[in-house]
């Protein structure tokens, strides 16, 4: 931990330095079945969490579990400042253009200032006045990535991030999660292989 | 934030295609039951404001598969969940919405359907505050089934079985406007449906 500390430069972006995202003794159980018990982890800032294994071991219960979307069977989830959740569906609405789609969620985030920034960095700007019925599943994926940009949330929580992203893409969002990091964010993913993270600390389930 | 998920869900349902299916369905009712019902002007002006009253519910029944079922579907309600936003507020913004797109074009339309079941101007004006106050628990009703059926297969068929039997109270005082007294069990039928369907809905989202 302290090296990961020693290697986040003191924050540029956050006023402040989030408080480390800590499980402990965490259990999941859905449909009566136990998918994982006693697991704990800690997030520093700067710091990244990848979870691994198989289909159907709980990586995306847990990171919904984390998101708040779905309460643990026991345990507890603290810190980790204000988190933002990508999950497989980017909640894009086809009768909307994607400005107006991702202008929606960045007002709620008080984040519209950074809005043209995320989508520039997500290469999704020249897309703004495409409706999103209109966009490629890589796209789609490139904007909600755009969003969690703006969102300015403390800790990231993606889940399979890659996924239908080219090799530029996904080059993108490894840069965009570095510099996220570079500023004292946290960042937690689920999938498998390599998704462009620096040294991340893994965990596996199942 | 309450107003600004109102606009939200407003603009996603102006710029749906199915935006005029409600109120095109409502006049259509009222221009078949003429001829369903034969030529005797007396006996239709008698159930007009019937005809009216179960068309308007059919009405709001309509777009209910579209009210909940594609924000689950896609993960809209898993991003305003996770922001912390109240599934209870989410569901007041979209009866309020979903009311707007489908009463308030029905009460504009109420007029033409009124002249086509030959109801009388005094009888037009006692119907259409009648459905003033009673539409908005039709909506708050075809919210709170949307959410209990979102994650089903064919849900709006089963949406209709849960709003049906729920309507009738507001079915009954809504024909029967001119009776003493049933405006105020309309409003009060109305308003206690109004006042918890953002809670059942509520919970039905969490539940997802």
């Amino acid at each position: 931990m302290a090296v990961r500390l020693a290697l986040a430069p003191v924050s540029t972006y956050s006023a402040s330095v989030p408080e480390p995202l800590v499980a402990t003794d965490l259990a999941c159980r859905r449909g009566g079945r136990t998918l994982f018990d006693g697991l704990g982890f800690r997030v520093d800032p700067g710091g990244a969490l990848c979870l691994e294994g198989p289909n159907g071991s709980g990586k995306s219960s847990l990171l919904r579990l984390l998101a708040g979307l779905l309460a643990p069977a026991s345990g507890s989830v603290i810190g980790g400042g204000r988190r933002t959740y990508l999950g497989h569906d980017v909640a894009l609405k086809s009768g909307l253009t994607l400005a107006a789609d991702l202008g929606f969620w960045a007002r709620l985030d008080g984040g519209s200032a950074r809005l043209t920034a995320a989508m520039a960095a997500m290469n999704v700007a020249g897309l703004a006045q495409v409706p999103c019925r209109q966009l490629s599943s890589g796209q789609r994926r490139r904007a909600g990535l755009a969003r969690v940009l703006a969102a300015g949330a403390d800790c990231w929580l993606l889940d399979e991030p890659t996924q239908g992203l080219d090799t530029a893409s996904a080059a993108l969002l490894a840069s965009a999660m570095a510099a996220h990091r570079a500023s004292g964010g946290m960042i937690v993913t689920a999938g498998h292989g390599d998704i462009g993270l620096a040294g991340p600390q893994i965990v596996r389930l199942g | 934030m309450f107003w600004r998920l109102i606009r939200r869900d407003l603009l996603l349902i102006a710029r749906s295609p199915a935006l005029w299916l409600p109120v095109i369905f409502f006049v259509l009712v009222a221009a078949i039951f003429p001829f369903a019902v034969g030529p005797d002007a007396r006996l239709l002006a008698r159930i007009a404001p019937g005809i009216l009253w179960v068309a308007a519910l059919l009405a709001a029944l309509l777009p209910v598969e579209t009210l909940v079922a594609p924000d689950v579907a896609d993960g809209t309600i898993d991003q305003l969940a996770a922001r912390g936003i109240a599934m209870e507020l989410v569901a007041a913004a979209r009866i309020v919405a979903h009311w707007m797109g489908f009463a308030v074009p029905l009460l504009l339309a109420l007029p033409v359907a009124g002249v086509l079941v030959g109801i009388d101007a005094a009888a037009g004006w006692r119907l259409a505050l009648a459905l003033l106050i009673g539409t908005p628990a039709l909506a708050a009703l075809g919210v709170v089934a949307a959410a209990l059926t979102a994650s089903l297969r064919g849900g709006g068929a089963i949406a209709g079985l849960i709003i049906l039997p729920l309507a009738l109270p507001v079915l009954i005082f809504g024909v029967g406007a001119d009776a003493p007294g049933a405006l105020r069990l309309l409003a009060t039928a109305s308003l206690v449906i109004v006042a918890l369907a953002p809670f059942a809905a509520g919970a039905a989202l969490r539940q997802e």
